[in-house]
């Protein structure tokens, strides 16, 4: 595959150095299923990394909250934002101190699989990745639990 | 503080507040009153005794209690969510206590009414009053929670009492023992916490293996369902059976607690010695739900 060009966007968001594989996962965290166009590139070479996976997004510009939401699952990513083919922002991804309504709780006997409740979690560890249930109050690696789509 | 939800959520010098406000409403020197002040007790499982505590510690102080029993699911029968449910209690009640089989049940009721939530018990997460309790038993008996030897028997992996308890204790420098069969150890994310504050433990096989090091030993109930093979639990159960003969050469200061029930796990010659103290415990909790009943109402200035 030939290498995409990030100067080939008007105005969006490029999202870069997501870990080979894992484009499809960002994707479905940003719903990137609406309207806008996207372009996903998987196992593209890279010179730092070897292999890696990029988004790119026209007309969105994704917050920071959002940004935050993939280092979940991609904390190497890097953003940029790009207006009227230039680059006005760059943005690396921060795990967040707290994480609402992106986490399911793997516990069943938890009130948030019971009832009707926006999950809350707290990030305890950072390496590697551990959450603590707001509710439930068990602590779960971060590959253990399932990022809500 | 508004709710009693988690030890979690619990510092240091809160934790004493309690023990403080307990030991105040014990010799008579606080009576707070909550007359005209009624707790809804909300008991989604079954348990007797916990319900028998509360009821008596508001009784104490003066205020009235309602009880609705059942199971979480009863109210959805009729198709009302739990929200729903809880928000309609609160407009009876002054305070809510809560026992459950759903975890954060107590915490989502807590976000959900205005009135104070105390946690009587969520599933195998947390059962606060009772860490409260037993930690008003240990500063009674030994003056202080600071430095102790505790020995903890029994059930170590499913037992929510103990821990609470560990993870309660953990602020004041304890030594733990753990005494269970193996694969009924304390659980690894327990361990992981103790090891990360540096807490010193060890994980012994026999119940009077270290005994006389130990400042309390706290029993609870190896469940005979838990073995797979009734065999097993034969063969094993006679190393968790705390007798009379083990307690010789106990330090002086030495008491033996338990949550009740007991089934067996302490010998009743055991009883009669001046080491026992599961029914002083059991008393203490009144003391301690009086207390935390009476602050969370704002009875006690
Ligand atoms: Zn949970």
């Amino acid at each position: 595959m030939k290498q995409l060009k990030v100067d080939a966007i008007n105005n969006g968001t490029v999202i870069d150095h997501i870990p080979s594989g894992k484009a499809l996962a960002v994707a479905d965290i940003l719903n990137l299923s609406g309207s806008n166009e996207v372009m996903i590139g998987i196992n593209l070479n890279s010179k730092k990394v070897g292999k890696k996976d990029l988004i790119k997004i026209e007309n969105r510009e994704l917050s920071q909250e959002e940004v935050n939401s993939i280092a979940l699952i991609a904390p190497s990513v890097t953003l940029t934002i790009i207006k009227d083919f230039e680059v006005i922002r760059k943005a690396k991804a921060e795990i967040p101190e707290s994480i609402e309504g992106l986490i399911l709780c793997p516990n069943p006997k938890c009130i948030t699989n019971s009832e009707k409740i926006k999950t809350k979690f707290k990030v305890t560890d950072e390496k590697p990745l551990q959450v603590r249930c707001h509710y439930c109050e068990k602590k779960y690696k971060i590959d253990e639990v399932k990022i809500r789509i | 503080m508004k709710n009693l939800i988690s030890m979690r959520d619990l510092s240091k010098e809160e934790i004493l507040y309690f023990m403080e406000i307990a030991e105040k409403i014990e010799k008579g020197d606080l009576n707070p009153n909550m007359d005209k002040k009624l707790a809804a007790l909300l008991f989604f499982e079954p348990s007797t005794r916990t319900h028998f505590s509360f009821a008596t510690a508001m009784k104490k102080i003066g205020g009235q209690t309602i009880t609705m029993r059942g199971t979480s699911s009863s109210s959805v029968k009729k198709g009302e969510t739990f929200a729903d449910t809880l928000q309609t209690i609160a407009q009876y009640a002054e305070i809510i206590i809560m026992r459950s089989p759903t975890e954060g049940a107590a915490r989502y009721a807590s976000e959900v009414v205005d009135v104070p939530v105390v946690n009587a018990g969520d599933g195998a997460n947390q059962h606060p009053t009772q860490a409260l309790l037993d930690l008003y038993s240990i500063i009674k008996t030994q003056g202080t929670l600071e430095n102790l030897t505790i020995g903890v028997a029994g059930d170590l992996k499913f037992g929510r009492t103990v821990h609470s308890l560990v993870q309660a204790m953990s602020d004041f420098n304890p030594k733990f023992k753990f005494i269970s069969p193996s694969f009924l150890k304390m659980p690894a994310y327990i361990k992981d916490d103790l090891n990360e504050k540096n807490i010193e433990f060890e994980e012994l096989s026999e119940i009077d293996e270290k005994i006389n090091e130990l400042d309390i030993l706290y029993v609870t109930r190896i469940q005979k369902e838990r073995f797979a093979d009734p065999e097993d639990y034969e063969k094993v159960k006679g190393s968790y059976i705390l007798e009379k003969s083990m307690l010789k050469d106990v330090k002086k200061n030495f008491k033996v607690m338990h949550p009740l029930p007991r089934v067996g796990e302490i010998s009743t010659d055991v009883d009669n010695t001046e080491f026992a103290y599961y029914f002083p415990q059991a008393k203490n909790g009144v003391y301690m739900r009086q207390a935390i009943i009476a602050i969370l109402l704002g009875g006690v200035k």
